[in-house]
């Protein structure tokens, strides 16, 4: 019996770990980015550290863009006339590039402070 | 032009390595070419038909139908990759063997061939849907520079069929004997690598939070971006800023395919169940 009891807790303990904190997930800081002519606006933009970011990029264009940064290890087609929305995990304080990756002109950067 | 062919190139770099290894692991097996070539057509319509909804695709999922896709396929892949291990674990000996020429042998050879095929298509259309992307965008926005810019896609295409040839030459190179256990180790790396992956754009669509922190940073090594660190990423699994989970999810991979060829490898009288 004690290795059912075990078991039970271990599994509980699982299921705990996979429920993540909650909050974290709740509480990221919006920014908003538009893309149009192969340009980002605005293209320098900021958020506290220690929480979690969505980046929300419309594409205005009439072609599809990639978001993507190596820093913040992302990366994602956003269609012509459309929406992204991109989530990165809590930063540390700096400065993290991002570009187009269809359009390396189209370069900005978040800075974490 | 340059810059649609590296584009092209860098997208079709990946997919080039993994057909590569596959053409290398089917060497001897008739009808190959047929699977694997269905396989990349497949792979490629389809990846025309994701990038023509991948507005849609994007809405599903509260924003993050992209990420949960991909995390789909690439489950799919690695599926199929630990299933065609331990399927040769399981037949590889006969099939070496003389038993090769006989027509069941070639009937139970296309099932792994799907599963291979099935593999390809994934690496095809992962890969496929951005170049599709971007050259169509390209080709919309302004008609002039369009020759240039399929020339361009084309060469880079060129070069990431060159990938496929030189990764399978190169291992063709390999004495038969060494192959096998060579290819059973890459393909075993390389499932983990995409289960890895897989874990990422999770962890993008906030689907999975926990163990999510970095383990290290070996970016100032090599990093991800670089023709190492890409090559490594694809063949490996390589990435310089691992997550727990991540790692977890690599490691399982690895021992849940050892563990599943040493149970079906060590067993040949089940061989009968099987094939009937």
């Amino acid at each position: 019996m004690p290795m059912m009891k075990r078991l039970t807790l271990a599994a509980l303990g699982a299921i705990a770990l996979l429920q993540g904190s909650p909050s974290q997930a709740q509480q990221a800081t919006e920014i908003r980015l538009t893309y149009s002519k192969g340009q980002f606006q605005p293209s320098q933009v900021s958020a506290p550290a220690d929480k979690p970011i969505a980046f929300r990029i419309k594409n205005l264009d009439a072609k599809a863009m990639e978001f993507e940064s190596s820093s913040l290890r992302v990366e994602k087609v956003v269609a012509a006339g459309s929406e992204g929305v991109v989530n990165v995990r809590a930063l540390k304080p700096g400065r993290y590039e991002f570009y187009d990756d269809f359009n390396e002109k189209a370069r900005g950067a978040l800075t974490v402070e | 032009m340059l810059a649609a062919l590296i584009i092209v190139f860098r997208e079709v770099f990946e997919a080039g390595l993994i057909i590569g290894i596959v053409l290398a692991v089917t060497g001897s097996v008739p009808h190959r070419n047929r699977w694997i070539g269905g396989g990349v057509l497949v792979g490629a319509l389809a990846a025309c038909l994701v990038a023509a909804f991948t507005g849609a695709l994007s809405q599903l999922f509260a924003g993050m139908g992209q990420e949960l896709f991909n995390a789909a396929i690439l489950a799919v892949a690695v599926t199929m990759l630990t299933w065609h291990n331990v399927w040769m674990a399981h037949h590889g000996r006969e099939m070496a063997g003389e038993m090769r020429a006989v027509g069941q042998a070639v009937a139970e050879g296309s099932k792994s061939l799907l599963a291979l095929a099935v593999v390809v298509g994934v690496a095809v259309l992962r890969e496929g849907s951005e170049v599709a992307l971007f050259l169509y965008g390209v080709a919309a926005s302004d008609g002039g520079s369009g020759l240039s810019f399929a020339i361009g896609g084309f060469i880079g295409l060129v070069l990431g069929a060159g990938v496929c040839l030189l990764t399978y030459f190169g291992l063709m190179r390999i004495p038969p004997r060494a192959l096998f256990a060579t290819t059973t180790t890459l393909i075993t790396l390389l499932a983990a690598g995409m289960a890895a992956q897989a874990v990422v754009f999770l962890e993008r669509a906030n689907w999975l939070n926990s163990l999510d922190t970095v383990v290290w940073d070996s970016g100032w090594l090599i990093s991800e971006t670089s023709l190492a660190g890409r090559t490594l990423h694809t063949l490996i699994g390589y990435t310089d800023q691992p997550t727990e989970m991540q790692l977890l999810v690599y490691a399982a991979v690895v021992l849940a395919t050892f563990m599943l060829m040493r149970l079906t490898g060590s067993h040949p009288a089940d061989r009968a169940v099987a094939a009937g």
